[in-house]
């Protein structure tokens, strides 16, 4: 049975302070690390001798406009299918300087996670294949996920908002 | 327009000084996003040697509905909608999957009787997925009888749906907490007589395409995948248990007491087609026997939980007391009181591991809500895939990912 | 035995051995009675459709016996589900592919107005791009509701005049959609 201790533990003693953050909300084990150590950190997982954390459940952005130098986040889900464990890393990006390597050494899924983190949040992932949108049209000039963005199509002229007294 | 594309010269030494500097060039071939083998659409640009493909390329994106950005703005109950359309064939797992979701985020325990009632839903989801599935992939390799069989049962199970929550594909099932309603003896009357009536037309099926030459044929050794390339890739569901892994999220992370029914997991050896077809089948008679097992041992009891918060109270105490009048008046206006956090938390939908990735900053909508589908993540393997094989293969390959539109493009 | 219904012939002209009646009439029943669907089906009504076109429902009894994918053999293009704005294009390329008489019919909310969606990549309803004959509201809509459609599509099939392609009203439909 692995436990978030005995993981955080063998992560800390590796990268040492490069890891920080560690919290446990629902159960699993959340820890942020930089943008320099999380591809040794994915190899270290994935080749692991115990551990095995050699599935990459999910990668995904997000963007917090309300904090100053850590406004992007890449979120990785990884998944140990050998001992039923699941932890989730964090890398912070600052606005500005949305760069962070690519996964898709490690992992092939990593691909068209990344092209649609790029779609939605602008997130260059250096060392990709192929970075270019992949579900919103070629010729569209802004990231839409950002916060900044409406949801809503802004040349659409029937549902302005004269016509709901804003 | 062809892509001319100088392949050195092919013949034997013998004939070569005898003919002229021969050019090869590669066809380009449009499986253009609408095509009638498709099951949603996708595009792929097919580099072809002839019959052969070489290469592949795809986009997709040609239903982007924005799902993610939507999410943002609705408060939690009305994000079940969304959820629906993304594996719109079976969508009370997507349903089911968020509401957990959100149980485990605002610790709600659902009682007995609503997972009883949520797993024989979800089972029934996972049936008609994987009969569409099949029927289809049938359809694809010219036998159109098999499907006419499946969507008759497909409209019986519509009907149970209807029974349970009024609709019959996009069904917005269940409610945080529990369900919106019980089973009523109409729909368990319509269940047993389902479980009745469905393996003589599954065996007719699987008489009529397991041991078929022609479909063996077409589908052995077709798109073959290892084990090893597949877990690299993401794969999760039918398709990476026909790869040979045993990964289902129901037995390594039960949820909604999945650990009291007794069912086995089908899996393949070698990762082609007729695997995948055959862990599918495998997978519909599994899913029958847990529906079995459910309805035999319905337990009596609530089918909500008690969660005055979150569920909407009974309307006779809304009428009477003031604090049943308050909570009605916060969750219609959609302001229940999350925590600030962030979850993780997987179901396995008919194509696998189904995943909702969800932060809340205290808000009555998430702060960013981001799903895990499975399609998106297996889906880019395809080229890998088809490698060397012929456009009917790649029809074949593509049909049995059962790629849905709808989940690849969120 | 029951009596059966037959469907009252147009006014004309009966003798032995031949009826006559007007060229509209008869091309009208002619083309209601064997419309063949394209089913462009991109999204959740799609299946809705796979249900219609099953045995339970059987869109064959209207005469859809075929469905075409090849939009030169097709009379009435389908559109069910979202058209997103990067499906657009190839919407109104299909639909230019068409060969007259052609109608459209609209499928479920998403294909009428953009449906729930209303949001930056979706086509609020594919009015905006092709001329659209009949609309069937419903999210997804009962299959009854699509044949209920399908009869209307019908109806207009028709009642149709021969001349309507020609007319200048069509020609003047047809340029302030930027179709020739």
């Amino acid at each position: 049975m692995l436990t978030n201790q005995e993981v955080a533990e063998e992560l800390l003693r590796e990268f040492e302070e490069d890891v920080y953050g560690f919290e446990e909300p629902y159960g699993m084990l959340t820890l942020t690390t930089t943008r320099g150590q999380i591809i040794p950190m994915l190899e270290f997982l994935f080749k692991h001798k115990k551990f095995q954390a050699n599935f990459l459940t999910d990668l995904t952005g997000v963007h917090y406009p309300d904090t100053p130098g850590l406004e992007y986040a890449v979120v990785y889900h990884l998944h140990s299918l050998v001992h039923n464990f699941r932890l989730r890393i964090k890398v912070f990006l600052a606005e500005g300087d949305e760069r962070i390597p690519t996964a898709t050494t490690v992992y092939e899924s990593a691909n068209w996670m990344e092209r649609e983190t790029y779609d939605f949040f602008g997130i260059q992932f250096e060392g990709h294949p192929n970075l270019i949108r992949i579900l919103n049209i070629e010729e569209m000039d802004y990231f839409p996920m950002r916060r900044q963005y409406p949801l809503e199509d802004t040349t659409r002229e029937d549902k302005t908002d004269a016509l709901f007294g804003r | 327009m062809a892509d001319i594309d100088l392949i050195p010269n092919v013949l034997p030494p013998s004939r070569r000084a005898d003919q002229p500097e021969l050019v090869g060039e590669l066809t380009t071939l449009n499986l253009g996003p609408t095509h009638p083998a498709t099951h949603g659409i996708f595009q792929n640009i097919l580099q072809m040697d002839g019959e052969k493909i070489v290469s592949t390329e795809q986009t997709v994106g040609y239903i982007h509905r924005a799902f993610e950005k939507i999410a943002e703005r609705r408060p939690y109950y009305q994000i079940t909608t969304l959820t629906d359309r993304m594996n719109y064939c079976s969508s009370p797992i997507n349903n089911l999957g968020w509401h957990m979701t959100m149980e485990k985020f605002l610790h709600v325990e659902v009682p007995k009787r609503a997972q009883y009632i949520r797993v024989i839903m979800m089972e029934l989801a996972r049936i008609s997925d994987h009969l569409i599935c099949n029927g289809i992939l049938g359809v694809d390799t010219g036998a159109f009888t098999g499907f006419l069989y499946l969507f008759e049962k497909r409209e019986e199970i519509y009907e149970i749906y209807e029974e349970m929550c009024g609709a019959r594909l996009t069904t917005n099932m269940g409610r945080l907490g529990g369900m919106e309603r019980d089973l009523s003896p109409v729909a368990i009357q319509k269940l047993r007589a389902f479980i009745k009536s469905f393996p003589p037309i599954m065996r007719e099926f699987e008489q009529l395409f397991n041991r078929n030459r022609i479909f063996m044929d077409r589908l052995i050794d077709v798109g073959a995948i290892s084990a090893e390339r597949a877990l690299n890739y993401g794969f999760t569901g039918p398709n990476l248990r026909a790869a040979g892994v045993d990964y289902d999220v129901r037995v390594m992370n039960p949820y909604s007491s999945y650990e009291d029914f007794d069912f086995i997991i089908p899996v393949g050896q070698s990762g082609d087609t007729y695997d995948r077809f055959m862990v599918r089948n495998g997978e519909i008679w599994e899913s029958l026997k847990i529906i079995e097992q459910a309805l035999e041992n319905l337990p009596i009891g609530p089918y909500y939980a008690d969660a005055p918060e979150y569920y909407l109270p009974p309307k006779d105490n809304v009428h009477t007391s003031m604090e049943a009048l308050i909570y009605h008046f916060k969750i219609v206006m959609g302001e229940i009181d999350a925590p600030i956090g962030e979850i993780y938390n997987a179901v396995e939908g008919g194509n696998g591991e189904l995943g909702f990735y969800m932060i809340s900053d205290g808000g009555r909508a998430p702060y960013r809500l981001h799903f895990r589908r499975p399609c998106f993540i297996y889906y880019q393997a395809f080229p890998e895939m088809v490698k060397g094989a012929t456009l009917s293969d790649a029809i074949v390959i593509m049909s049995s990912l059962n790629v849905i539109a709808g989940e690849l493009d969120s | 035995m029951k009596s059966i219904d037959i469907v009252e012939a147009p006014p004309g002209h009966t003798g032995s051995g031949f009826f006559a009646t007007s060229f509209d009439e008869v091309i009208g029943i002619a083309r209601s009675n064997s419309l063949w669907p394209l089913p462009f089906a991109t999204s959740c009504c799609g299946i809705e459709f796979m249900a219609t076109m099953g045995s339970h429902y059987d869109i064959a009894r209207f005469g859809s016996e075929r469905p075409s994918f090849s939009p030169r053999q097709a009379d009435l293009l389908m559109v069910m589900g979202t058209i997103a704005k990067k499906m657009a294009p190839i919407l109104k390329q299909v639909y230019i592919q068409m060969a007259e008489p052609r109608w459209v019919l609209a499928m479920g909310a998403c294909a009428s107005s953009g449906g729930i969606f209303d949001s930056y990549p979706v086509l609020q309803g594919i009015d905006r791009i092709i001329p659209v004959d009949v609309y069937v509201p419903g999210c997804p809509p009962r299959p009854e509701q699509v044949l209920e459609g399908l009869m209307q599509v019908q109806e207009l099939a028709r009642n149709e005049s021969l001349r309507r392609r020609n007319s200048e009203q069509y020609q003047e439909l047809m340029s302030s959609y930027n179709i020739q």
